[in-house]
């Protein structure tokens, strides 16, 4: 199969099935450098198993999957694939950890056994909490705020280590509808400002298609795969199997 | 109190052990606690136990270890039994919590049988169980310094990665940090401190000072790193107050440790109650 150029995730003929029921059925993706691809689908379409495939805990039982090129089982550059799961909002609130904690641990694999923070990493985590406007949190405990600020949290523990590309499984879970709108235009600024390449993963298909470049529509098998542009309302009722009204589908960014 | 310190060798050793374990097991519970697995400190206890009567059983017959400190084999026991506890916990990935009791079943089973048939049924048991101040020996403080010495340099050297994988495992698993190996070291750490504060705090109350206090600093340390200060402090206190009390009062030094932590962990709860209520008015 021919290697693209600019693909750094690149999902090729991939199957998997858990017992004998199907969950991927022969998925093939690219994720351009650059782009922001908006994976949507109902509940159960496989689009958690695909990115547990992605990130190496899942091997698929056929095709393969690249990152930067390399397959996954022998992918050693994992610094620069930054990952919000969908447990990042369900975590243990109890947990006794401030902000500037949390987002440190975001540094902890790139810096290595035996070594410390230093002064230059600690610098970098204030930083990516300015970025995400949460600098002003930096010492209060992670479980004393609220579901929109604690995400922003964990998206700048992704981020401190600046990795090329980031993945979000269901971000927007559990938050209320101004913090979504300020989450999106957060990955706006991502991806066109810092270049950071984005794979979101929705069931919440209304909201995304306004700020995505790509669209890509996940229900076992692949749908629909193109430019946001280009994407219509009947993919959506072929994929749901009925007809579904999306509320805002306008292509300007600034906003509805 | 210090008058008769300086009078009795194994006064001092006590405290000294107290001391060191004082420090040692609120830090290691911190880490217990955030990882949800606050009844290993028990489990390993118990396999502890199974160690020493293995050694007292076997000293019946093998006359040159009655000359050994039998914490050794009790150490060796709990660190072979953290090891196999990691395993049943991969094993059963979905039941990670059954890996606990099948340890301790093992550890109580094959501990009784070997005592019986050491005739161990007595005073030294007792001991065991509960902890004991007169019982402390130099030997058992030099084992412990060792012990203590290993155990807070891994600490040192592996903070952000334990702390990392307490708070979020799959994640560490994501930026390359090697979850399996740092889980295994852990747990042999876990190991070497439980089997090292038996002599003071008794197999059965072993937990009472690796949990308590951090349950008491967890609710007044408003990040990780003022978790392990509260903990230690409230370790401490709990040893040191123990540690007299049991002396003057002759009663087993675990027992009065416990209840002094419960005191710490009931002041903290009922001033956090207090301070809520305040708040409310």
């Amino acid at each position: 199969m021919s290697t693209q150029e600019n693909g750094v995730i690149q999902i090729e003929n991939v199957s998997f099935r858990y017992g004998t029921q199907n969950v991927l059925e022969k998925v093939n993706l690219t994720i351009e450098q650059g782009s922001f691809l908006g994976l949507a689908g109902p509940n159960g379409s496989g689009k958690s198993t695909l990115i547990k495939i992605i990130l190496g805990f899942e091997t698929p039982d056929m095709g393969r999957v690249t990152l930067f090129h390399v397959p996954v089982s022998k992918f050693k550059n994992w610094e620069k694939i930054g990952y919000v799961s969908q447990k990042a909002n369900s975590f243990n609130t109890g947990f006794p950890a401030t902000v500037y904690e949390v987002v440190s641990m975001g540094l902890y694999g790139k810096i290595g056994l035996f070594r410390f923070l230093n002064k230059k990493h600690k610098k970098k985590i204030d930083e990516t909490l300015q970025l995400v406007g949460m600098r002003e949190f930096k010492h209060r405990s992670i479980g004393e705020l609220s579901g929109g600020q604690q995400q922003r949290v964990f998206i700048a523990r992704a981020l401190v280590s600046e990795p090329e590309v980031l993945i979000l499984d269901e971000p927007t879970v559990g938050v209320d509808t101004q913090s979504v709108q300020q989450f999106y235009h957060l990955m706006s600024h991502l991806n066109r400002e810092k270049k950071i390449t984005l794979l979101l993963v929705t069931h919440d298909i209304g909201a995304m298609t306004k700020y995505v470049t790509h669209v890509a529509c996940l229900n076992k098998r692949l749908h629909f795969h193109g430019s946001s542009h280009d994407f219509e309302e009947s993919e959506l009722s072929s994929l749901y199997g009925h007809d579904v009204t999306m509320i805002t589908h306008e292509h300007d960014h600034g906003g509805a | 109190m210090l008058e008769v310190m300086w009078k009795y060798d194994f006064l001092q050793y006590a405290f000294f052990v107290g001391i060191v374990i004082g420090f040692l097991a609120p830090v290691l519970g911190v880490f217990i606690v955030v990882r949800r697995q606050a009844m290993i400190a028990d489990a390993l206890s118990h396999i502890t136990l199974t160690g020493i009567a293995f050694h007292l059983y076997l000293a019946q017959s093998a006359t040159f270890l009655q000359t050994v400190h039998p914490l050794y084999m009790g150490m060796g026991f709990a660190v072979a039994g953290s090891i196999i506890m990691e395993r049943l916990r991969n094993v059963y990935s979905a039941y990670k919590e059954l890996a606990v009791p099948i340890i301790l079943s093992i550890g109580i089973g094959l501990g009784v049988v070997f005592l019986s048939l050491a005739d161990g049924f007595n005073n030294d048991l007792f001991q065991y169980l509960f902890g004991s101040i007169i019982a402390v020996s130099q030997g058992d403080v030099w084992l412990i310094s060792v012990v203590a010495l290993v155990v807070v340099l891994l600490l040192f050297f592996f903070y952000k990665e334990l702390f990392f994988m307490s708070f979020d495992e799959e994640q560490a698993k994501i930026s390359s940090i090697p979850v399996r190996s740092v889980n295994l070291l852990f747990s042999v750490m876990a190991a070497l401190v439980i089997a090292s504060s038996m002599r003071i705090l008794g197999i059965l109350l072993v937990s009472s000072l690796s949990i308590l206090p951090v349950a008491a600093a967890m609710q007044v340390a408003k990040s990780f790193k003022q978790t392990f200060l509260y903990a230690v402090l409230f370790g401490e206190i709990s040893v040191i107050a123990g540690l007299i009390t049991a002396f003057y009062l002759d009663v087993a030094p675990g027992g009065m440790i416990a209840i002094f932590a419960l005191i710490l962990l009931l002041l903290v709860l009922s001033g956090k109650k207090y301070d809520k209520i305040r708040r409310l008015r």
